[in-house]
């Protein structure tokens, strides 16, 4: 009988469960897709936060002083120690190699170019292929320096295309298409940088050419690293070497920047690598205000669809007053009435719920795509929780209004007086 | 036939004359008679309207929020002497008021100078308390200098000029200047290779003046864009431009929060709007026995609906108010929680939310009566 009632319900009052179903639906709906964006969001503004730039340097261990005023370098070029090219490769070899998003080898290099002296060629990657093992990857300055701008076109990395900074370039009237004599030979000047930098007053020319100029093939002066890293605490801080096994590993484990520096050091030989300051501190901060707005933002929709959710639920009970008093008019006592009715709550939360969540979900997506480009992932594991949290909600909505509708005199609803 | 003109011209008087005092006086008692079914109608619309009016409130002021968190990064534009050339005097000055008021300009003065064992490093002369207002929560300064001849001290330079925190000589043309070594500076880039005095010590030494201002403005990219034109203006013959590494990326996260906010303000707010639909709804069905009675008492369809219109814009329109003041205050205790400066209150989302809480009023209230008005009083009045 029980389930005769139940199911009859549903039959013929489609049109009262299709309203509090749908919203059911919306609350679910936007609840999931909140928590899906809210947990995602960190890690999405942690790679937006990559066009900042390199927020590590690796420097050869023995290095000296660098003597540079606005990008001009007065140290003589015999001195200073070098890292070796052919290691930087293991940098994806390492344990956090998945969120390192580039890397850039520098090599400054004194020049002259035709009449002015005191020119620095720097030497680097601009969208160069490494391989490590299986893996091939496409790193250098057009990932490490997303503002850099180039007029013409980028110079390949095989190459001895050069670009001029812009400062440069109007100072000795040149525009791309057109030489340069760097060194005694004339190159190709393939594009014209602006980078707002120190750069807009050198050449920037493919590693390998400056190797050769300098007369030190495999020579890498300093490697810019862009990483994602986790915002730093108390216990990022500390000195691996004083900490017990476990800590350690959980250190390890953690991308702070300080364990990725520590790593690209154990990598590459004879390194000193640290965060950039400028850019690794301050994204700590950026990320936790962002993130602490997030969650006050999920809570708010979180109460916004238990809200609506209990309103239609409250009010399609009120709406059977009379149902409920010719059930007890017919000898239906109250927990009869109350459980008929939370059943078919938790019927309607669960289908409802599941379809909202579906809808959720795809929402996420939608959002991820659009506004980050890139996917935003539900964990399975959330549809339980949620579904259980429907239920709850829907049952707390209908409550309430469950105790007023029983109270009703059935009297009233036989007489027709609701 | 006399009698019936006579009735028919007092009906088309009444018929004119305005109803106000009674329109009124239904409306008040609906309220107050069915106190419960009207507070929580009320209710759910306070509460959609204070969420409404946060997540509008924030969505405005967010931006300038986290426009201040990103002027840490320091510096933002900056003035630099054309080749070979100086600054002209005065410049600093100018650059300070054109930067307007939530503006830090800082100058830098470099030079070579040597250490008494004959290596190179680089001497930078600044105004160190701006520096500490610019760069603060990057330079990673164990003590800042504060007296005349106290030098921070970068921590790679430090292998040259010496580490034991004794005072020591550096020399730039044959002049000579001794300096104690207050404290330490570290930032991984360029700054660690050098040691940074005051100005005033620097000039005194050197003569070299500054070639380089760093200047951190505040505001939106039209604004500083505005000072970035203005500068150029005032500087001719020198070069001002943006940090771009700074303004572009600032530009980029902005851009992608707002949108994501916009998304969450959207979502909520639908969801504010289903609550308190469906509340409404009830509220109204439930006064389907007034309705009919009113009917039955002869009273025409439009004016039962513009009665019951009436009855749900109040009660939007109060719902909004109380839901506006209520929102405001959230969304300032948000801006206290997270970003520990209060959020101002943006009165300019008040018609907004006005509006829209008068909207939804009457959409749910319109719905279900344009439905009754098909069916018959009679039917209402029975009780099916």
């Amino acid at each position: 009988m029980f389930l005769r009632l139940l199911y009859e319900s549903f039959r013929r009052q489609k049109r009262r469960k299709l309203l509090a179903g749908v919203a059911i639906m919306l609350g679910v709906g936007v609840a999931t897709a909140m928590i899906a964006v809210a947990t995602d969001i960190g890690d999405k503004i942690s790679r937006e936060l990559r066009t900042y730039g390199a927020n590590l340097i690796v420097t050869p261990q023995e290095d000296s002083l660098d003597v540079e005023i606005g990008g001009v370098n007065l140290k003589p070029p015999s001195d200073g120690a070098y890292l070796s090219e052919a290691d930087l490769p293991k940098i994806k070899g390492m344990f956090w190699r998945n969120n390192i998003v580039g890397f850039s080898p520098m090599l400054p290099v004194p020049v002259t170019a035709g009449t002015q002296q005191n020119l620095t060629l720097v030497g680097t990657y601009f969208a160069r292929h490494v391989l490590f093992g299986p893996q091939d990857f496409v790193t250098g300055v057009r990932t490490t320096h997303p503002w850099w701008k180039v007029q013409g076109e980028w110079p390949d990395d095989n190459s001895s295309d050069v670009l001029l900074g812009d400062r440069l370039a109007a100072r000795l009237g040149r525009t791309p298409g057109q030489e340069i004599e760097i060194a005694g030979q004339l190159r190709r000047i393939a594009g014209v940088v602006s980078t707002g930098g120190v750069e807009d007053d050198q050449i920037v020319a493919p590693l390998p050419l400056a190797q050769q100029i300098l007369g030190k093939p495999g020579a890498v002066r300093r490697v810019y690293v862009s990483a994602v890293t986790k915002p730093e605490d108390a216990f990022a801080r500390r000195d691996p070497r004083s900490m017990s096994p476990e800590m350690y590993d959980r250190w390890y484990c953690s991308p702070y920047a300080q364990s990725i520096a520590f790593q690209l050091q154990e990598a590459i030989p004879h390194s000193h690598a640290e965060q950039i300051r400028q850019v690794a501190q301050n994204e700590g901060t950026v990320l936790s205000r962002i993130q602490g707005l997030m969650l006050l933002i999920t809570l708010a929709s979180l109460l916004a669809s238990a809200l609506a959710v209990s309103a239609s639920m409250a009010t399609a009970v009120i709406e059977r007053r009379s149902e409920v008093g010719l059930m007890k008019a017919l000898g239906a006592g109250n927990l009869a009435v109350a459980v008929l009715f939370f059943a078919e709550a938790t019927l309607l939360a669960l289908f409802a719920g599941a379809v909202g969540f579906t809808g959720g979900a795809l929402l996420a997506r939608q959002i991820g795509q659009s506004i980050f480009d890139s996917q935003i992932t539900i964990q399975p594991v959330l549809l339980p929780v949620i579904l259980t949290v429907a239920v709850l909600v829907t049952f707390a909505g209908s409550a309430a209004a469950i105790r007023r509708a029983v109270k009703f005199d059935p009297v009233y609803a036989l007489r027709g007086d609701a | 036939m006399i009698v019936h003109n006579m009735i028919s011209r007092v009906a088309q008087r009444r018929a004119a004359a305005p109803h106000t005092s009674m329109f009124f006086r239904m409306m008040v008692r609906a309220a107050v008679l069915r106190r419960g079914r009207a507070i929580s109608a009320l209710l759910a619309m306070i509460v959609a309207a204070a969420v409404a009016t946060a997540m509008l409130n924030l969505y405005v002021d967010v931006q300038a929020k986290l426009r201040r968190e990103f002027r840490r990064y320091g510096a933002n534009v900056v003035v630099l002497a054309k080749a070979g050339r100086a600054l002209p005097g005065g410049a600093l000055a100018r650059i300070r008021s054109a930067s307007g008021s939530g503006g830090i300009a800082v100058p830098f003065a470099y030079a070579v100078a040597r250490t008494s064992d004959g290596h190179s490093v680089v001497v930078a002369g600044t105004d160190l308390e701006q520096v500490q207002k610019l760069n603060g929560s990057w330079w990673a300064v164990s003590a800042w200098p504060k007296a005349s001849h106290d030098a921070l001290v970068g921590n790679r330079a430090a292998g040259v000029v010496g580490t034991s925190g004794q005072p020591f000589e550096l020399s730039f043309q044959g002049r000579t200047v001794r300096l104690n070594p207050v404290g330490t500076l570290r930032t991984g880039a360029a700054e660690d290779s050098r040691v940074y005095i005051s100005l005033a010590d620097f000039t005194e030494w050197t003569g070299v003046p500054y070639s380089t201002v760093e200047i951190s403005a505040a505001g939106s990219t039209e604004e500083i864009q505005a000072v970035i034109d203005r500068l150029g203006q005032l500087l001719p013959a020198a070069d001002v431009h943006p940090i771009r590494q700074v303004t572009e990326a600032e530009a980029n996260v902005l851009g992608k929060m707002r949108s994501t906010l916009l998304v969450a303000a959207i979502l909520i707010i639908l969801t504010a709007a289903v609550c308190v639909l469906s509340t409404l709804t009830g509220w109204v069905s439930d006064r389907r026995r007034d309705f009919a009675l009113m009917k039955a008492l002869g009273a025409s369809g439009r004016m039962l609906q513009g009665f019951f219109a009436a009855e749900a814009a109040a009660l939007g329109a109060i719902g909004a108010m109380f839901g506006f003041a209520v929102g405001v205050g959230a969304a300032v205790w948000i801006g206290r929680a997270n970003f520990h400066t209060p959020v101002t209150p943006r009165f300019s989302v008040l018609p907004a939310v006005l509006l829209g809480g008068i909207a939804i009023a009457l959409i749910a209230a319109i719905l279900p009566i344009s439905l009754l008005r098909r069916v018959q009083p009679a039917t209402i009045l029975r009780g099916e």
